[in-house]
């Protein structure tokens, strides 16, 4: 799966400054690309645009070569799972009901989930390490586990590609270290990953490529090497960074003075 | 990952459908529970009343047999009524669950969003100005366009520039035009004269009396295709409820799912309390007393909503005409004396298993 953008401009009020303004990206099928920037950058309605769920002022997003208005709604959700930021539940549900929604986009009109849904939906809560919670009402979770919940369910999809919206954010070191590795193996199976985190070590030391936002624009984009660099990185946060190999992962990691 | 909404009524965070909960064989153990006490509901509000028949007396008066007075009371009065019933209590039921889903609110009903004063608004105004005489199409023709007239409203409200429905607005805009139809109708009651007021009040507060089998045949009409239609919504609805964002990432066409929820859900009410005034507490109770039983998934709430809800108002107006017989009870008051009581009891027992 591939994602393309060119010279996107989001306004969400007419007369506020661009949330996204001009920013254009190609990713490639089956690589690992991370979003980085300071907050209000517009990492988030980045990602919505991408996906077609906010209206564009101006520029074009396209899946695999197609205007992603062209795709319907299921047909998005039948190739991209997404794990969204924050999520609010209104009704008490289980975690299995939660994870099953990830099949919804597969069902017929009307059908319920058969048998080969049920797998897909057991094996995602096993790759998330989920499988012990499948009948805790989500509600109760810890913030990691909720975490966890929805990467499960973005996998259930069985998507080509995934974009995950701070998927680490409340996750302890372990499971982090896993996610990422999983977000890792995932790429290198050929579906492409966006990740979009504060974390640079993460990103520097996981991802392929790396796209820095700052105001709505594009600060740099290319390899870890060529966009952490102490210069564009101390302009676009606004602090002073030290950036180095890190001895133990052998990637470049930024440290704040 | 919290609850967007207060716990409410809807039986605190603990408060989920039991392991089964959502299995397609779980939903047909309830379906078959819920139509069996359906039936027996109907039968006993065919057999029961001021004049009791033999089961052999209804058998006969369905095959257009037996005595005239029989027929009468099996075929033109205990079964529309009955019927009635049951498209009422099913509809508000279906309803009631759907605005609970589309608004994200374990307090949303089926007049939530202004349908019962826009309603009562027509109703009271064919009532006032002494109308009733004309033709008995009227008060019901006016109750509806009153509750046609607060659905729109509230949408265009709601609708915002670019088109998008936020169901925040939705909501607050239908408690404020329902806040200015009861002002209307306080003001019609203020003017109107000692009958008129007495049947204005005993028509708010819901009857089955005046079903005929033209009147059902209306509520059928709009009742069953708009429920199927919200049975066909079912799966976007869960998503729903777990975020508009989400539900839109997982394949939902949310802005079209919006309006067509709220379209279908709203006439379901309008008709019902054209032909049946003001019946509380079934829209609120039902769904909330199913989700304690059966789990959220829309899949088999709505459906099991439709089957609890006609059984629960069925039994309700058997209750409102023969406890006090010959006088006759407003069925909103057998629904919440009979549901208030019950649903709390379920909501106790599912906060301390």
């Amino acid at each position: 799966m591939i994602f393309e953008a060119r010279e996107l401009v989001v306004r969400y009020r007419r007369n506020a400054s661009a949330a996204l303004d001009g920013v254009s990206l190609r990713v490639p099928s089956g690589c690992l690309y991370a979003i980085l920037g300071p907050n209000g950058s517009g990492k988030s309605t980045l990602m919505r645009a991408l996906l077609g769920t906010l209206p564009l002022e101006s520029g074009s997003a396209a899946l695999d070569g197609r205007t992603v208005n062209a795709w319907t709604r299921a047909e998005i959700a039948r190739a991209v799972g997404v794990v969204p930021q924050i999520e609010s539940v209104a009704f008490p549900i289980s975690v299995r009901e939660m994870v099953g929604m990830g099949r919804y986009p597969h069902l017929r009109p009307l059908g319920r989930e058969g048998v080969s849904d049920r797998l897909k939906v057991q094996e995602a809560l096993r790759e998330c390490d989920v499988e012990s919670l499948v009948d805790r009402d989500v509600s109760t979770l810890s913030g990691g586990e909720a975490q966890r919940v929805r990467i499960a369910r973005a996998l259930a999809q069985a998507p080509r590609a995934l974009i995950l919206d701070e998927p680490t954010a409340s996750l302890d070191v372990r499971h982090e270290m896993e996610i990422l590795r999983l977000l890792r193996r995932w790429a290198d199976s050929g579906i492409t990953v966006v990740l979009i985190t504060h974390r640079l070590n993460a990103a520097s030391r996981f991802a392929d490529r790396l796209l820095l936002l700052s105001r709505g624009r594009v600060a740099a984009e290319g390899t870890p090497n060529e966009v952490l660099r102490e210069d564009i990185l101390e302009s676009v946060y606004e602090w002073e960074l030290d950036v180095r190999t890190d001895p133990v992962t052998g990637s470049l990691a930024v440290t704040a003075r | 990952m919290k609850h967007g909404m207060k716990d409410g009524v809807k039986g605190g965070a603990g408060a989920r459908g039991p392991v089964w909960a959502g299995t397609v064989w779980a939903g047909s153990v309830w379906a078959v529970a819920l139509a069996a006490i359906l039936c027996a509901a109907l039968f006993l509000s065919i057999r029961l009343g001021a004049a009791e028949l033999s089961t052999r007396e209804i058998m006969e008066a369905l095959r257009g047999a037996g005595s005239e007075t029989g027929r009468f009371i099996v075929l033109d009065l205990r079964l529309p009524r009955a019927l009635m019933g049951l498209l009422v209590g099913g509809g508000l039921a279906v309803s009631g669950a759907t605005f609970q889903a589309l608004l994200r609110n374990p307090l949303a009903e089926p007049y939530i969003l202004g349908i019962s004063g826009g309603a009562a608004s027509g109703a009271l105004l064919v009532l006032a100005l002494g109308w009733m005489a004309e033709t008995s199409w009227l008060l019901p023709l006016a109750a509806f366009s009153g509750a046609a007239l607060a659905i729109f409203l509230v949408f265009g409200v709601a609708l915002s520039a670019d088109w998008r429905m936020d169901v925040r607005v939705l909501l607050l805009s239908g408690v404020v035009v329902g806040a200015f139809f009861t002002a209307g109708i306080a003001l019609i009651l203020a003017l109107a004269d000692a009958p008129t007021m007495r049947s204005a009040l005993l028509w708010m507060m819901g009857s089955l009396s005046g079903s005929s089998w033209s009147s059902v045949s209306v509520v059928a009409g709009y009742t069953l295709p708009l429920a199927a239609a919200l049975f066909a919504l079912s799966r976007s609805l869960n998503l729903m409820s777990i975020g508009e964002e989400t539900a839109a990432y997982l394949g939902t066409d949310v802005e079209t799912v919006k309006r067509l929820a709220y379209g279908a859900a709203s006439f379901i009410a309008a008709a019902g309390v054209a032909f049946a005034g003001v019946i509380g507490f079934v829209g609120l109770i039902v769904p909330h007393a199913l989700r304690l039983m059966v789990g959220s998934d829309n899949r088999l709430l709505l459906p099991l909503s439709f089957l609890a809800g006609a059984g629960f108002l069925t039994v309700a107006d058997l209750v409102a005409r023969t406890a006090l017989a010959p006088s006759e009870i407003p069925i909103g008051v057998v629904t919440a004396f009979l549901g208030v009581p019950m649903f709390l009891l379920l909501l106790r027992r599912s906060i301390r298993p």
